[in-house]
């Protein structure tokens, strides 16, 4: 009862810390800036088109928040714990009755939250101008993507907390999530590419490396999600596809979720063996 | 009510802390005394349990190792500077602080007035001045009566004005039953504060005695300032130096430290070297720091 009451108090705090913060109104509304134009691109030239409207909006904005939702929650994460050692927060925090893991679960329950308004207001921006062009149906699609945004945006938050735990200097913890970011983003792709045309991987080792990184499991649930099927993939959706079925939905909860879970214990792990100054 | 036992604790290469065994008896007041590096900061975060030790701790019979949480309930704390977000109100602090410390409420208005900070609640913390700061965070620690309070080089951030104000609001507070350990290296806070002093050498601890102990142990007691004809004056600080004095002239007459029980002792060097005094002040240098 009194941790929960600890985190409870941490989170609102640091709940309301980010909401204040520059960084959060500015990825929030980059994201909703763009956001907007896409979906107003998007809806204004499908027309009469319909569905086909529908999944070129969800195109566009899947790009846009695999671009700016993990840079944002990483750097959210990796700023975090960093800084507050720097400034000798955390070891005033620690110095109190409270527990380390309970200062941690706060700042992920905040910052999550944070992320989840930052998501909620950028996508539903979009949704408002879906909806006003039209597209009825567009809306839940939307909150599907809203759903699966928030997923990878506190998988991308553990991680960077992670990174916050073992960094000395918020500016290292920083630089080390921007290049996650980068690597994440952009060579996983290439990664994948190479390894099926340089190693001819087979189809379900391919498969199993997309598990691995959180923005190609994004991108295929969200893509399940608005078709219901993988096929679009080429071979190795066909293969996802006829393999899994219906359990694709549970194979790709559990792949975010131990993003989530496996990077947050080993946080918890990493700040309860190092001094808090 | 604090027991340290064979407690050591590294930093990567200097040994901070080297095998200290130490008790605190409840309702004492004792200063950690050393200059800096002797280990003084570094034994209240072993305390604390904020750095990774070896040997034993114990508050009030807990082992803080395995039980930190509850041994930090036991304890108020006020670092050297108070760290904390910075855009809280002084009231939201004092609420949220409270809800950490596992109370009920808070009862903003007393805490404030009792460290001097009436009518300071909407203020947000970074607006406050390092005196204000320091009389929030004492405040903060105080929240619950807790009967250790752990003090950390409190005015060291301070100018005169404040350290004097924070001074008479801990000189308060000792007496009061309360477990007090603190570290500093100034001499009139440990004079002010302390019934006994851990003396810390490089992380050892090289003795303990009562506090008023400290002034004939520093070998110091006062400062005698002399006048000499102004003629006379090179060869007077030539006398004293022969005669192991660290005298120094200034533009007035010489300066003279002389330890306790020997403050005659210049008057009769200079009588030898038939060198007369014509005039002196003797002051007690009780604000002085330990040397590094």
């Amino acid at each position: 009862m009194t941790s929960f009451r600890n985190v409870a108090a941490l989170a609102r705090r640091e709940l309301r810390d980010a909401l204040a913060a520059r960084w959060f109104i500015l990825y929030t509304i980059a994201f909703a800036v763009l956001g907007l134009a896409v979906s107003y691109v998007s809806a204004a030239s499908a027309g009469d088109a319909g569905l086909s409207g529908l999944g070129r909006t969800t195109a566009g904005l899947v790009n846009i928040v695999l671009l700016i939702i993990p840079l944002m929650a990483l750097t959210a994460g990796a700023a975090s714990v960093a800084s507050d050692r720097e400034r000798g927060m955390l070891a005033y925090l620690l110095a109190l009755p409270v527990a380390r893991w309970e200062v941690l679960l706060a700042k992920f329950v905040g910052l999550g939250l944070a992320l989840v308004a930052s998501i909620c207001l950028g996508l539903g921006a979009c949704a408002a101008v879906v909806a006003v062009q039209g597209g009825g149906a567009s809306a839940g699609a939307i909150a599907w993507l809203a759903g699966l945004s928030v997923f990878l945006a506190i998988a991308m938050l553990a991680l960077g907390l992670l990174v916050s735990t073992a960094a000395r200097k918020a500016s290292a913890a920083v630089g080390v999530c921007i290049f996650l970011w980068f690597s994440l983003v952009f060579l996983t792709d290439l990664g994948l590419l190479a390894g099926a045309i340089a190693f001819r991987l087979p189809i379900e080792r391919l498969f199993a490396a997309a598990l691995g990184s959180p923005l190609q499991v994004f991108k295929m649930w969200t893509l399940l999600a608005s078709d219901a099927t993988l096929d679009v993939l080429g071979p190795v959706g066909v293969y996802a596809s006829e393999t899994f079925g219906g359990r694709l939905h549970a194979l790709f909860a559990a792949s975010l979720a131990a993003w989530v879970i496996v990077p947050l214990a080993l946080a918890v792990l990493t700040l309860s063996r190092r001094s808090a100054v | 009510m604090i027991d340290l036992s064979h407690l050591s604790m590294r930093f990567r290469r200097s040994v901070a802390v080297n095998d200290l065994s130490v008790n605190i008896p409840e309702g004492t007041a004792v200063a950690l005394w050393g200059a800096n590096g002797a280990g003084k900061t570094t034994i209240l975060r072993c305390i604390l349990g904020l750095l990774r030790y070896r040997g034993e701790i114990r508050v009030g019979g807990i082992d803080a190792r395995r039980h930190g949480t509850k041994v930090r309930r036991l304890i108020g704390y006020v670092p050297q500077e108070l760290g904390f977000y910075d855009d809280l109100r002084v009231g939201e602090a004092v609420h949220l602080v409270a809800r950490l410390k596992g109370l009920r409420a808070a009862n903003t208005g007393e805490a404030l007035e009792r460290v001097g900070l009436p009518g300071e609640q909407r203020k947000r913390i970074r607006e406050l001045s390092g005196g204000m700061k320091q009389r929030l965070a004492l405040a903060l620690a105080l929240l619950g009566d807790p009967p250790i309070l752990l003090l950390d080089e409190v005015t060291a951030s301070l100018d005169a004005h404040g350290r004097e104000a924070l001074m008479q609001l801990l000189g308060r507070l000792s007496g009061t039953g309360r477990t007090i350990l603190f570290a500093s290296h100034r001499e009139d806070e440990v004079m002010a504060l302390a019934d006994r002093v851990a003396v810390l050498d490089h992380g050892r601890l090289v003795a303990t005695h009562a506090a008023s102990e400290l002034v004939d142990r520093l070998g110091h007691g006062a400062t005698l300032h002399l006048r000499t004809a102004p003629d006379r004056a090179t060869s007077a600080l030539d006398a004293l130096r022969r005669s192991g004095f660290v005298a120094t002239l200034n533009g007035v007459g010489i300066i003279v430290p002389v330890p306790n029980g020997q403050k005659g002792a210049p008057f009769r060097v200079l009588a030898e070297a038939r060198i007369a005094v014509e005039d002196f002040d003797l002051v007690q240098t009780a604000h002085r720091e330990a040397q590094p």
